[in-house]
């Protein structure tokens, strides 16, 4: 959820890049692949970054119990308090964080985001779990990663790669928050002369 | 939000909603390993008590640091007001050290609003208790146990208190817990009942947002919590009733009277308690009583508050804004 490009201009009518079908296709191939490199995900816990990396994670530990048939466990982790640009603006309200009752101590934690874009939520992600134990890994999954990272963070499961530009906005709606699916690419008004 | 804190009665339903749902997460990390949070790294902050308290001071200070904020505990026995030095001059004093917030117990009232309105500190300015007037944080986190208790720590996720009654019982008139409860209590939509002797009901309740009583068992059957208060002995300078034997009959509470309140009604008392004065032993120890689980709560709610009015640049927005990237 990173925000650096959140801003109060308007901007152009976004169009879609993806629609329902196509997250859902990205969804259960990365399941697969989770299952695939994780062998099995038996130790596997889903952790989604609020708001929208939570339906994420949901939607990803139904489709690996489809294909494991065990239950994964699926929580989320509110990273407001570990950002590094709370001072930038007014106090943000909090989300919610919920470990899964048997915490992540020695299991691979899977970190669920809707965007990738400078990984300064991860960044901030990876402060809040050292905080709450101790996992024997942590691993990225994201539905797009847009680049432009201003950190050493990558994914290890991408649903797509989106190449854009600073001047265009990103933007995930998911049903359960939203009442659609959908991937839209925005552009920013440019600026005026006198306030770039 | 405003930027200071310094009575119940600044804040909106929706400013004291979110207060009460932060807390609800803050909570959390005491469920933590780790019980410390980064938010407030580099912010210093001063405790500034002119009045003798045990657990409103640990309270802020517990809140403060875990919250990773660097803190200064300031006690005026033994220091230079004693020696004479004024709110003014302590205050420029903190200003010059650089202090990032001010929380402030004083025997005074109204000093909290003169220190956050008087232009000597810029700094924001939480009341932790000021005379006879106003104790924001102790509403806040009576009205945080009562939704917790009432309707569940999850279910009461941006809920208030509507149609709650709830009734407060004793020293009204010496007491800021009371003012303060009133206050943030009708705000949040419950119904308060005040329940005192005559002597020890303020001059002009009657504007006040909230019924009053003289009669303690007529109420206690339709009440959601009872709130006892303490009988405050150095803030009175005359006799407001004839012993202490006839007070606690009248207006004590005991098995007996809390049987007559519903299965699920809460006995509340923000402490310190007078055993066998305003509460019996077999009440405070009873399951009903939330005297300790209030403690632990003050913790949560005032990291809340410091959250909310110092974690970023300026206090918080009550309604979030939604985000692109």
């Amino acid at each position: 959820m990173d925000a650096s490009s959140s801003d109060t201009t308007d901007r152009l009518p976004a169009r879609p890049v993806l629609e329902g079908p196509d997250i859902a296709r990205m969804l259960t191939r990365i399941a697969h692949e989770i299952v695939e490199r994780a062998k099995g995900a038996d130790d596997v816990v889903l952790l989604g970054i609020p708001t929208r990396g939570v339906f994420l994670a949901r939607r990803l530990a139904a489709k690996l119990e489809e294909i494991t048939g065990r239950t994964v466990p699926v929580g989320s982790l509110d990273i407001t308090m570990y950002r590094d640009d709370l001072r930038l603006g007014p106090a943000r309200t909090l989300a919610r964080t919920d470990i899964p009752a048997d915490g992540i101590e020695g299991r691979v934690v899977l970190l669920v985001d809707d965007v990738l874009f400078s990984g300064r939520t991860i960044r901030a992600a990876l402060d809040a779990l050292g905080d709450i134990g101790r996992p024997r890994a942590v691993q990225l999954a994201v539905l797009v990663d847009r680049g432009h990272r201003e950190l050493p963070i990558r994914a290890d499961y991408v649903g797509k790669n989106l190449p854009t530009s600073l001047r265009e906005t990103v933007k995930v709606q998911l049903t359960e928050e939203d009442g659609r699916d959908a991937v839209l690419l925005g552009v920013k008004h440019p600026a005026p002369a006198g306030e770039r | 939000m405003k930027r200071h804190l310094i009575s119940a009665a600044d804040l909106t339903r929706d400013d004291a909603v979110l207060i009460l749902d932060t807390a609800e997460e803050m909570a959390r990390v005491a469920d933590r390993p780790i019980k410390k949070l980064p938010t407030l790294r580099g912010r210093t902050i001063c405790n500034l008590f002119f009045e003798d308290s045990t657990r409103t001071r640990i309270s802020f200070e517990a809140a403060e640091k875990r919250l990773s904020a660097d803190v200064i505990n300031f006690a005026a026995k033994g220091s230079s007001v004693s020696k004479g030095e004024s709110l003014k001059d302590t205050a420029q004093t903190l200003e010059a050290m650089g202090v990032d917030a001010v929380v402030i117990r004083h025997s005074a009232s109204g000093a909290p609003y003169r220190l956050a309105t008087s232009g000597w500190i810029d700094a924001p300015v939480i009341n932790a208790g000021d005379g006879t007037h106003q104790h924001p944080t102790q509403a806040l986190l009576d009205a945080f146990t009562m939704r917790r208790r009432l309707i569940g720590p999850d279910a009461g996720l941006g809920q208030d208190l509507a149609g709650r009654r709830i009734t407060l019982v004793g020293d009204v008139l010496h007491s800021r817990v009371a003012r303060s409860n009133v206050d943030l209590l009708h705000t949040l939509g419950a119904e308060v009942t005040l329940v005192a002797p005559p002597t020890l009901v303020p001059v002009g309740v009657e504007n006040w947002p909230c019924e009053v009583s003289y009669d303690l068992d007529a109420v206690l059957p339709k009440s959601d919590a009872v709130m006892m208060l303490r009988v405050q002995r150095e803030r009175m300078n005359a006799a407001f009733f004839p012993t202490e034997r006839e007070y606690s009959r009248r207006y004590g509470l005991d098995g007996e009277r809390m049987a007559r309140m519903p299965g699920h009604a809460l006995v509340m008392h923000p402490g310190p308690m007078v055993r066998g004065m305003e509460i019996t032993a077999e009440v405070a120890d009873s399951d009903r009583c939330t005297v300790v689980e209030q403690v632990a709560n003050g913790v949560s709610i005032r990291m809340a508050v410091l959250y909310l009015l110092l974690g970023g640049n300026e206090p918080a927005l009550t309604h979030p804004r939604t985000e692109e990237k």
